[in-house]
């Protein structure tokens, strides 16, 4: 009897094709036993008695062995529901709705009241007003100095050597033992329109500065995922001396439109397109991800890129009005973990 | 030693010893003793038996809480002790008559110890404040060890100027700038890791940088460093449209319609390979009507073709309107335009 009834059961989930069926007569019977049921089994019922779970089985291998042709049965159907819902997209046709678009985190982010939007004109009227105005009105042309801080290693150092090949028009000092607040007046003297300062800690440089000079914001990042050229797969040679074009992709809100202007005011303004490189600032959940490329079209359809220059990413930890001053700053913005982390799906960036 | 020991056999039989009680009448001979060397006073004779028992046991043989031993030296860890050496001269406990210099909050002391004060601990340490100024202390610390034995005396001295160049060192080095350490929470390290790795695969960077380069290819922002002939071909068109669209669009499309009604065509496949087009060029040359037709076929082809690259242009086409299509709106345009067309492929 007991026997009857466990077939009855095998048979109504699944064709028994394991050699294993043999056993399961006796499992059955400790399993319905277990589930307290009498020793006569109806006939037609299923195996188990409702609102028992595979996971109440006691024997690890039976458990796995009914768990494993569950999910196969899970699979199936679901396979078949898709063959389904295909059937009824093809055979409405064009009335079909449309597919639903998957959430991510992206689609779902927090609705932020500073998201510019392109035709407003207080925004305009600001960006023609703050400090990036004279560069983006073509009356200033930048000039770098990179530099890093105290001691710095052997990775430091080329990094900013290959960063000062990106960014044209920059010149690579060392600090030695110098105070930020010294080097400024020095820079703005000599006419130096930005300032990048390579933290580095433990050999592995891990934080950046950039200041806008004459008494422009300085904005702070931790520097993460630092790849050097020669550390970068299938990348091309050197890049040449031409300007480079830039890209800056997602910095929507308000604050994300000063940080953009930041990096485009670090290039010159007329890319030469001969050289066909570009830079390319990547804003995706408030990480900056840097690349450099080589770009070359293939047909108006197609470009084929190669990565040349150093990439890292960026986390911009505070902005501050003035030039670098960590104690009497005027902080615009400060990364807060505590209370800006705590939602997955909110960005500031 | 020896020196003392006279000393003091001449002492005991000059005077009794000195009662306090009789204070008033002591003639100042009897204390003149106090001026004397100090290594000469009575008690210490009495003490120096036990002193030198305590360095005995302590300092050479047996364990001594303050003595740490290297391979070649022995050190002293007392807070009081002058030079941190262990040594029979200057272990603190094994001298009774000691001092020190030590600093404490940028200030130095000259402690004191002497051997009438053995028996009371509290007050056993005598602390004078040194002077700030590095002359002056010194003189200070002379006046106060006067007829000390030279070399506390001396090690004093050389402790001092040790403590005040440290610590004209800490003063310039605050001044400096400061390395700040911040402390890193790991936890947030690990979240920050991990969202950025997750950033970084949402953000599909060869994707986003293609698809922004050919934006701005379309955009004509690199002007005629690469021409893509169906890309001229579009602009010149576009250049076209724009001068004689506006005019005439409307007429057009009424005679397109008018034609179309009631017009059977045998319409082709759609997919016709570039080559099939150079053979409907060659046709051109051939026939005048059935050229015409074909002529059309091939333009309004490549008209297609361009247009589905382009997904949504106007482009004139010459000849009826043909729908092959759904969505392709096409426009008449000029006889002579075809040729050319075939021509740029």
């Amino acid at each position: 009897m007991a026997k009857a009834g466990d077939k009855s059961g095998g048979s109504g989930k699944k064709a028994l094709k394991r050699k294993a069926a043999t056993e399961e007569p006796q499992e059955a019977a400790v399993a319905e036993d277990g589930a307290t049921e009498s020793g006569v089994q109806p006939p037609k019922a299923a195996a188990f008695p409702p609102g028992f779970s595979i996971s109440e089985i006691k024997n690890k291998q039976r458990r796995h062995l009914m768990f494993t042709r569950w999910k196969q049965q899970q699979r199936k159907e679901k396979l078949a529901a898709k063959k389904k819902l295909k059937k009824e997209r093809e055979a409405l046709g064009d009335k079909a709705p449309p597919k639903p678009v998957p959430k991510t985190i992206d689609n779902q982010r927090v609705y932020d009241e500073t998201i510019v939007d392109p035709n407003d004109e207080e925004v305009a009227y600001d960006e023609a007003t703050d400090e990036f105005a004279s560069y983006f009105n073509r009356q200033t042309s930048p000039k770098i100095l990179i530099t890093t801080s105290d001691r710095p290693h052997g990775r430091t150092v080329r990094l900013c050597e290959q960063l000062s090949t990106v960014i044209p028009n920059s010149h690579v000092y060392y600090r030695r033992g110098l105070a930020l607040k010294k080097i400024i007046p020095q820079c703005i003297s000599r006419d130096f329109t930005d300032l990048i300062v390579i933290n580095e800690d433990r050999k592995t440089p891990n934080g950046l500065i950039l200041s806008h000079l004459p008494n422009g914001p300085t904005a702070h990042f931790k520097m993460s995922s630092v790849r050097l050229r020669k550390e970068i797969k299938r990348r091309g040679k050197d890049p040449t001396e031409h300007i480079p074009e830039i890209i800056l992709n997602n910095f929507t809100t308000r604050l994300g439109h000063s940080i953009g202007r930041m990096f485009a005011s670090l290039f010159p303004h007329n890319p030469q397109f001969i050289g066909r490189q570009v830079a390319t600032f990547h804003n995706q959940r408030d990480y900056i991800f840097f690349r450099f490329h080589r770009y070359i079209f293939k047909s108006e359809k197609k470009v084929g890129i190669q990565e040349l220059g150093p990439r890292f990413t960026l986390k911009l930890r505070s902005l501050q009005k003035g030039t670098f001053d960590s104690k009497y700053g005027e902080y615009e913005w400060v990364h807060k973990p505590r209370e800006m982390d705590t939602s997955r799906r909110k960005f500031h960036l | 030693m020896s020196y003392c020991l006279q000393n003091v056999s001449s002492l005991s039989h000059s005077s009794k010893t000195p009662s306090f009680s009789k204070a008033g009448h002591c003639p100042r001979a009897l204390f003149s003793w106090i001026n004397m060397p100090v290594c000469v006073r009575a008690i210490e004779v009495c003490f120096s038996f036990v002193l030198q028992v305590i360095w005995d046991t302590l300092g050479n043989k047996q364990f001594c809480s303050f003595k740490i031993r290297t391979k070649t030296q022995g050190f002293c860890r007392n807070e009081y002790s002058l030079t941190g050496l262990c040594n029979r001269s200057s272990c603190p406990l094994a001298n009774s008559q000691y001092a020190t210099v030590k600093e404490e909050k940028g200030q130095c002391y000259l402690y004191m110890k002497v051997i009438e004060r053995a028996a009371f601990p509290r007050r056993l340490w005598e602390r004078v404040r040194l002077h700030k100024n590095y002359e002056k202390a010194l003189e200070q610390i002379d006046e106060n060890l006067i007829y000390w034995p030279r070399f506390i005396r001396h090690k004093c001295k050389q402790r001092f100027t040790k403590i005040t160049q440290y610590l004209i060192r800490i003063r310039k080095l605050t001044l400096k700038r400061q390395r700040k350490l911040v402390p890193l929470s790991k936890k947030v390290e690990r979240r920050e890791k991990r969202r950025e790795e997750k950033a970084l695969i949402a953000a599909q960077l060869d994707n986003a940088i293609e698809k922004e380069l050919l934006e701005r290819l379309k955009q004509d922002t690199y002007g005629d460093i690469y021409n893509f002939p169906i890309h001229a071909f579009d602009k010149a068109l576009e250049q076209q449209e724009a001068g004689s669209d506006s005019s005439d669009a409307e007429e057009k499309d009424d005679e397109d319609d008018d034609e179309e009604v009631g017009k059977r065509e045998f319409v082709e496949d759609d997919e016709v390979d570039e080559s099939d087009i150079s053979d409907f060029e060659d046709m051109d040359k051939l026939d005048a009507s059935s050229d015409e037709d074909q002529d059309d076929k091939s333009s309004s082809e490549e008209e297609e073709k361009a247009l589905d690259a382009k997904h949504k242009g106007k482009t004139p086409l010459k000849g009826p309107l043909r729908r092959k299509r759904a969505y392709v709106e096409i426009e008449y345009e000029q006889e002579t335009e075809p040729v050319d067309k075939a021509k740029t492929t």
